[in-house]
């Protein structure tokens, strides 16, 4: 093997060790960030050593030792804490009386819930938003500053000091590194699904940048929900991102055209739908379903996609159904932007003038003022019922809006087609 | 990127002869792994090529040929789907299986064609157009 596979091989192994190996050692040392830096100069000694020796036939459990020599030596030299005296001391016990194999053994009994414990810190609300998502990539979907720097169209050392930051903050805060629990679960959960959601989003419809969609991010949100769905099994809405971000995704070779252009929904051929895809999403969403309860917010927007998903064609879309379910959703998320969405199903269960009644009383909402979706939907409606005029305005409108090159080239042709008809 | 995972036919495999309680234990444990790290999309065994067939084409004839088919080591005999960030994370998945048969075997893995390996992110626009994002990200440097 020459150095450049190693080292290809090497970011393999990274990839699918780093999670475990900071989580394990995140629960010895507790401190996410020290438990980041010890892994990463495993890593190190690893790109150094592994092209010369070869690669490891365990190369997780070679880190991981790696990484805990380097712990031990650093609390050594440091004298911590004494608690954290203690904790280390049963390692080094436990090093010396067990084999490697045996430690990771025991460390893989309860690696679950490490890499839970891992979840919600990276996600924890002292954080801002941009700084669990960097954070929940980097240790939990094993990326590269490089990669994370990429994906979000941003500078690498934007990236990397976002990082250090959110590591510092998990310090300065003494966030402990646990699972929430009881009342404090269900707010926490909801802030490590809306990490991963945002993440499948920023890659599902770009918000900025001149491509429509960023399939890999999409990837690694789904990769993501998947690994959660793992780690906690008995929480429905963890289904139902899963579902949600399942189907969406299977949509994504029928959303692009030839030369790069956004097809709706309606207008997709769905037998470019992967249904794999909407298999795996429909599965999830029993999932979701099964274990009972008021179904949340990703579960009744899983289901409301399940609807597009099992419809053949467009026409055998069960409209009433979706609007039955965005009640459903306004009752127990209300928002502008489920009313509008519940517009959008009412005027397709029951007609265009149904719809834009709902509409026309979203247009003051100062929620929606930037919304470009609320003229694109309002002009749509008004083409449908003949007032072109009307409807040119708004399709014009909502481009001037939008961030998305592509999206916006959409609306300009649209409002183009009003001024011929 | 998704990639089509292989294990090839065995002796056995085409025998009909069901694998090793123990090789089932360890193959579910995989299995397992993989559904924990989120890469498993699907995963199936197929049964011998004896309860299979082949259709041949020769221009627009076709002529139906029923297995058991000879040539083993060409043979699948069964086929994991996942989804991974490079070919090489596919090896490292691969090198963590459990040997599929008592002796030697085979695991063959290839890529899977994407949207965009047809679509427009290969076009010689985009490509310009993640060059120029590139030297633009190397300026903020």
């Amino acid at each position: 093997m020459t150095a450049p596979d190693t080292h290809r091989t090497i970011d393999a192994v990274w990839r699918i060790e780093s999670p475990r190996v900071i989580a394990g050692l995140a629960r010895i040392v507790r401190d996410v960030g020290l438990a980041e830096d010890l892994a990463h100069d495993a890593l190190v000694a690893a790109l150094e050593q592994w092209p010369q020796s070869g690669v490891p036939r365990n190369p997780g459990a070679w880190l991981m030792t790696a990484a805990k020599h380097r712990a031990i030596d650093l609390f050594r030299r440091n004298k911590l804490l004494e608690r954290k005296h203690e904790e280390l001391g049963y390692a080094i016990d436990m090093e010396r009386q067990t084999a490697v194999a045996d430690f990771e053994a025991a460390l893989d009994d309860d690696v679950g819930d490490d890499l839970l414990r891992l979840v919600f810190t990276a996600c924890h609300p002292v954080l801002s938003t941009e700084a669990r998502v960097a954070l929940t990539l980097r240790l939990l979907g094993g990326l590269t500053t490089d990669e994370i720097a990429r994906a979000f169209l941003v500078s690498e050392p934007t990236i990397a000091q976002r990082i250090v930051r959110a590591k510092r903050t998990l310090a300065k805060e003494r966030v402990p590194f646990e699972i929430p629990r009881g009342a404090e679960l269900v707010a926490r959960l909801s802030s490590v699904l809306e990490v991963i959601y945002l993440v499948f989003n920023e890659g599902y419809s770009a918000t900025a940048g001149d491509d429509w969609m960023r399939p890999a991010l999409c990837e690694d949100a789904l990769r993501l929900g998947r690994i959660l769905a793992e780690l906690a099994p008995p929480e429905p809405e963890v289904h139902g991102l899963v579902a949600l971000m399942e189907i969406q995704a299977s949509r994504a070779r029928a959303r692009v055209g030839p030369s790069g252009q956004a097809i709706v929904l309606n207008d997709q051929n769905r037998a470019l739908w992967d249904q794999l895809l909407i298999r795996r999403g429909l599965a999830a969403l029993e999932r979701a379903e099964t274990l009972g309860g008021a179904r949340g917010w990703y579960t009744l927007q899983a289901a409301i996609a399940a609807c597009h998903a099992r419809a053949r064609t467009a026409e055998d879309t069960d409209w009433p159904g979706i609007a039955r379910l965005y009640d459903e959703l306004a009752a127990q998320a209300p928002s502008p932007v489920v009313e509008l969405n519940r517009a959008v199903a009412v005027a397709m269960a029951f007609g265009p003038a149904a719809g834009l009644a709902l509409v026309d009383g979203l247009t003051s909402e100062p929620a929606l003022r930037e919304y470009h979706l609320l003229p694109s939907v309002r002009g749509d409606l008004l083409k449908k019922l003949g007032r072109l005029e009307e409807a040119r305005v708004e399709f014009e409108r909502a481009a001037a809006l939008t961030r998305n090159t592509r999206e916006r080239e959409l609306l300009l042709d649209r409002a183009r087609g009003c001024a011929v008809g | 990127m998704r990639f089509m995972v292989m294990v090839k036919a065995t002796k056995d495999s085409e025998k009909g002869v069901m694998p090793e309680e123990k090789l089932l234990t360890e193959m579910g444990k995989y299995n397992d792994e993989l559904v924990k790290a989120g890469v498993l999309l699907a995963a199936e065994g197929l049964q011998a090529s004896s309860k299979g067939a082949r259709v041949r084409f020769s221009g627009e004839k076709r002529t139906v040929i029923d297995g058991p088919f000879a040539e083993t080591k060409e043979l699948i005999a069964g086929f994991w789907l996942i989804q991974v960030k490079s070919k090489e994370e596919a090896i490292e998945w691969v090198k963590r299986c459990p040997n599929p048969s008592p002796g030697e075997s085979e695991i063959e893995i290839r890529q899977v064609f994407e949207a965009e390996d047809f679509g427009p992110e290969f076009t010689p626009e985009a490509r310009a157009a993640e060059e120029r994002m590139r030297a633009q990200l190397a300026s903020k440097k």
